[in-house]
């Protein structure tokens, strides 16, 4: 592993535009890919897993699923739920920052990290946070790293914080329309009942609960709907997470809107698929960038091209300038060349 | 305008400022009472909840809007005066010290909850409201604001935001960063920025989470936007009782490792219960070595079935005695014990100081065991409360500041507390930040390069390093000076330099 690292650093070292990819399984994220590939799946292994102290230390080549698969051995999981599309790695899960189905009770993937090891743009290898659920020392680069799509450093290593798996677990069915799902969703998120994750689609919303095992008899007790079969279901949510589901399927420009999850139906063409309690809305179309975008915030949110379409508009919703600026000092500061995946996020850096 | 450029290397020197015309020109912006320039008034802001540390400062700014804090901000760059950012004041680690050439930048009158949306659960709130304001407000619709930290009755969410602030419930519940959805702040350009949103995400590098935890480095907070949660309906403690620290240390692991997660989970060692116990006759068991408090919460059925899981759980990890609270009445005695450690610290000691930070769980037995050695190499006397179910210790060392050399024993102690929670795999700082205080013991958990990696995390908001200076990430003079730097990779900064 020494000798990987001795490779990376000699490759970061040239200076030259690098593109990170480790399952490769992303490809289709995010701005345009440019620069020299940069394997870096080899550098893989769980490095620590201590179920009792609910954290896993993994190398960013690790595929996904051999983390996962460690985990459920010991009755815990990812319970963000973060999307491997395939072949995806720890280093590209985390560097993507995207989370799943039970991500609006459960937290997102930035909220379960709780350290990094990075290299940066001069070849460096730095550590920020650890392994301990409460630390505050310095300032949370960790979250930083999260969903920065590999613009800042070369992400090594990463320590998630673990749960336990659920013992109770079910998933109900209800019909009806959008905007009484959206209300439904709203109102009982406000109540203490196990909520685990919800999706909505085509006049009918599949809710999952999950928790102790008498806190989900009763709350299937309290809701009502119709039972979902238990294979069924996981299968349902795993299409979900995955983007297996046949929502997802053909070349259609496929665009992710994250909003408020009281907004109300949003006026634009197209069947939604909406997830999160209401907070993130899918919708297939070829609608205008513009239109999108301003749908979006008019709502309160943000809307990104998730998957195909016209990139020329950009992928992710433009930034206020001086955020923009601040976002360029983070890059110069981490990645003074230009070396990691220059253009990814925005095509000023 | 003198043109400073923030450096990782030393601190700046800020003796070239023009006071006078920057007094003047915050007396022109403020209303006369938003301004403290006489010794009188401003000397109630020397230090913050960690009294140890005290300067008075140039001036405190308390500004009632936006605008104002924009106005303030502007005027102490133009003239290059640094700005120290204040909450309530209820910090413990002198994070909001003020600067001997700067200016206070209090928001303790911001503190208006703006809005309260029962459909969306969140409230939008002023940087100046209290944390426990927030619970308050919301309970009339049965929802609470999670992240409780034992000064919750007095601290701000401006404070919690800037530290990160945590309490007895973050197993479960998350500390600040995890119920905070939108941070809107003023840059030290006087640009009025928003981290986050409404939404659960926001485009671009994650900078809410940047931003919390960032001790008044980066940006000034001037409204929140916090989640609410619903109030679950029950609650119930055990309090189990355990011969031998490790014993009670190996029952946290069990419970945790039985798929347990607690809504709280904390431990007190024997001369902790036994100091708190007159205080509030909460009948714990003092024979006990150690004695963990575990609670449940949700519905009744699922307290039940949890609370049985917890009870055959610790009973076969050993717990020499048990007993679960068996009303509201009895479940709030069984915490009021370990709330009232630090004014029970207060009762038998005339000074203590209370250290903070996290270690791995299953270090927890032996860093007790290394504490009581301190215990005899300082000639000191130490109790101990712990968040077991996050790792984070709250050692507090007792001490007489009018007892020359106990002060200085006392912070040797508490380094060493500190050097050995980064050796065990932990960090100097759970919840209650670096700030002034721990600034040195920061070179013994990050190298250098680290170090500069943070140095250029704030030049990215604070190029000329106006907010919040010399606190909560060390210059690297600080660290050779301090003879501290943790030594990475053979890399050692100023070479040159002689070291202690």
């Amino acid at each position: 592993m020494e000798g990987l690292l001795e490779e990376f650093r000699s490759r970061i070292l040239e200076r030259k535009p690098l593109r990170l990819k480790g399952g490769g399984s992303k490809d289709f994220y995010g701005g345009p890919l440019a620069g020299a590939v940069l394997e870096i799946g080899g550098y893989s292994g769980i490095v620590g897993y201590e179920p009792t102290e609910l954290v896993v230390t993994a190398r960013c080549g690790t595929p996904l699923a051999e983390l996962e698969s460690a985990l459920a051995a010991r009755r815990q999981f990812l319970a963000c739920e973060p999307p491997g599309f395939g072949a995806g790695t720890v280093g590209g899960v985390v560097a993507a920052g995207l989370s799943g189905p039970r991500r609006a009770t459960a937290g997102s993937l930035r909220d379960f990290v709780l350290g990094v090891k990075i290299m940066d743009g001069e070849g460096r290898v730095l550590k920020f946070g650890g392994e301990v659920i409460k630390n505050v020392a310095g300032f949370d680069v960790s979250r930083l790293m999260t969903g920065s799509l590999g613009t800042l450093g070369l992400i090594l290593e990463v320590s998630l914080k673990v749960m336990p798996l659920p013992l109770g677990d079910a998933t109900l069915r209800f019909e009806l329309p959008q905007d009484k799902a959206l209300d439904a969703m709203n109102r009982w998120a406000g109540q203490p009942l196990p909520l685990a994750a919800s999706c909505w689609q085509d006049g009918v919303l599949t809710l999952r609960l999950s928790g102790a095992q008498a806190a989900v008899t009763a709350a299937r007790g309290k809701l009502g709907g119709d039972v979902f079969a238990a294979t069924e279901a996981g299968a349902f949510w795993q299409s979900l997470r995955e983007q297996t589901a046949e929502y997802f399927a053909g070349d259609a420009p496929l665009w992710r809107l994250s909003v408020p999850s009281v907004a109300p139906p949003l006026e634009l063409p197209g069947a939604p698929l909406i997830e999160w309690g209401g907070a993130l809305r899918w919708l297939r179309t070829d609608a205008d960038v513009e239109q999108m975008r301003q749908t979006a915030a008019r709502a309160g949110g943000h809307a990104t091209l998730f998957r195909g379409g016209d990139k020329t508009g950009g992928v992710f919703a433009p930034l206020q300038p001086a955020l923009m600026e601040v976002h360029r000092r983070l890059k110069q500061s981490f990645d003074p060349y230009g070396v990691f995946n220059s253009g990814r996020m925005y095509s000023e850096f | 305008m003198t043109q400073r450029e923030h450096s990782a290397e030393a601190a700046q020197d800020f003796a070239d400022t023009d006071y006078s015309a920057l007094l003047a020109a915050l007396a022109r912006l403020l209303p006369a009472d938003s301004l403290l320039q006489v010794n009188e008034d401003v000397k109630p802001y020397e230090c913050d909840g960690l009294s140890a540390y005290r300067q008075v400062p140039m001036a405190v700014a308390l500004p009632e809007t936006e605008a104002q804090v924009v106005a303030v901000i502007k005027a102490c760059r133009a003239a290059g005066a640094p700005l120290v950012p204040r909450g309530a004041g209820t910090g413990l680690s002198a994070g909001a010290l003020p600067h001997p050439q700067g200016v206070v930048l209090s928001l303790a009158k911001m503190k208006r909850i703006l809005h309260v949306d029962p459909v969306a659960r969140v409230a939008v709130v002023q940087p100046g409201v209290r944390n426990l304001a927030i619970s308050e407000a919301a309970a009339p619709l049965g929802l609470y604001y999670a992240p409780d930290p034992s000064s919750q009755i007095a601290c701000s969410i401006g404070g919690n935001v800037a530290e990160n602030s945590g309490g007895v419930h973050c197993l479960k519940y998350g500390l600040t960063l995890h119920n905070v959805l939108r941070v809107r702040a003023v840059l030290i350009t006087g640009e009025i920025v928003e981290f986050g949103n409404h939404a659960l995400d926001a485009p671009g590098y994650d900078l809410l989470a940047l931003t919390i935890g960032s001790e008044g480095l980066l940006a000034i907070v001037t409204e929140v936007t916090v989640k609410l949660v619903p109030k679950p309906d029950h609650a119930q403690v055990i309090i189990a009782s355990f011969a031998d620290v490790m014993t009670a240390g190996d029952a946290v692991a069990a419970v945790i490792a039985a798929g347990i997660i607690p809504a709280g989970l904390e431990m007190m060692d024997k001369p902790a219960a036994a100091a708190v116990e007159p205080y509030v006759k909460a009948g714990y068991d003092l024979t006990a070595a150690a004695i963990l408090l575990c609670e449940s919460d949700g519905t009744a059925e699922e307290v039940a079935e949890e609370i049985g899981r917890m009870q055959a759980v610790l009973e076969a990890s050993g717990a020499t005695k048990i007993r679960v609270s068996q009303s509201e009445a009895e479940r709030l005695l069984f915490w009021a014990g370990r709330k009232a450690a630090f004014p029970a610290a207060g009762r038998i000691s005339p000074d203590y100081y209370c250290m903070d930070g996290t270690i791995p769980r299953k270090r927890l037995g032996e860093m007790l065991m290394a504490i009581y050695d301190m215990e005899k190499k300082y000639r000191l006397r130490c109790i101990n409360v712990f968040h077991a179910g996050d790792g984070n210790m709250h050692p507090l060392i007792l001490y007489d500041a009018n007892v020359p050399g106990e002060l200085e024993r006392t912070e040797a102690f508490g380094a060493e507390i500190l050097r050995l929670s980064v050796q065990l795999g932990g960090t100097i700082t759970g919840e209650h930040g670096v700030g002034y205080e721990k600034i040195n013991s920061m070179c013994d958990q990050f190298c250098a390069d680290e170090i500069r990696a943070f140095h250029g995390v704030k030049r990215a908001f604070d190029p000329e390093g106006l907010l919040n200076p010399e606190k909560a990430i060390p210059t690297l003079y600080r660290c050779a000076e301090s003879g501290r730097m943790h030594v990475h990779g053979g890399d050692i900064p100023f070479p040159e330099l002689e070291r202690l």
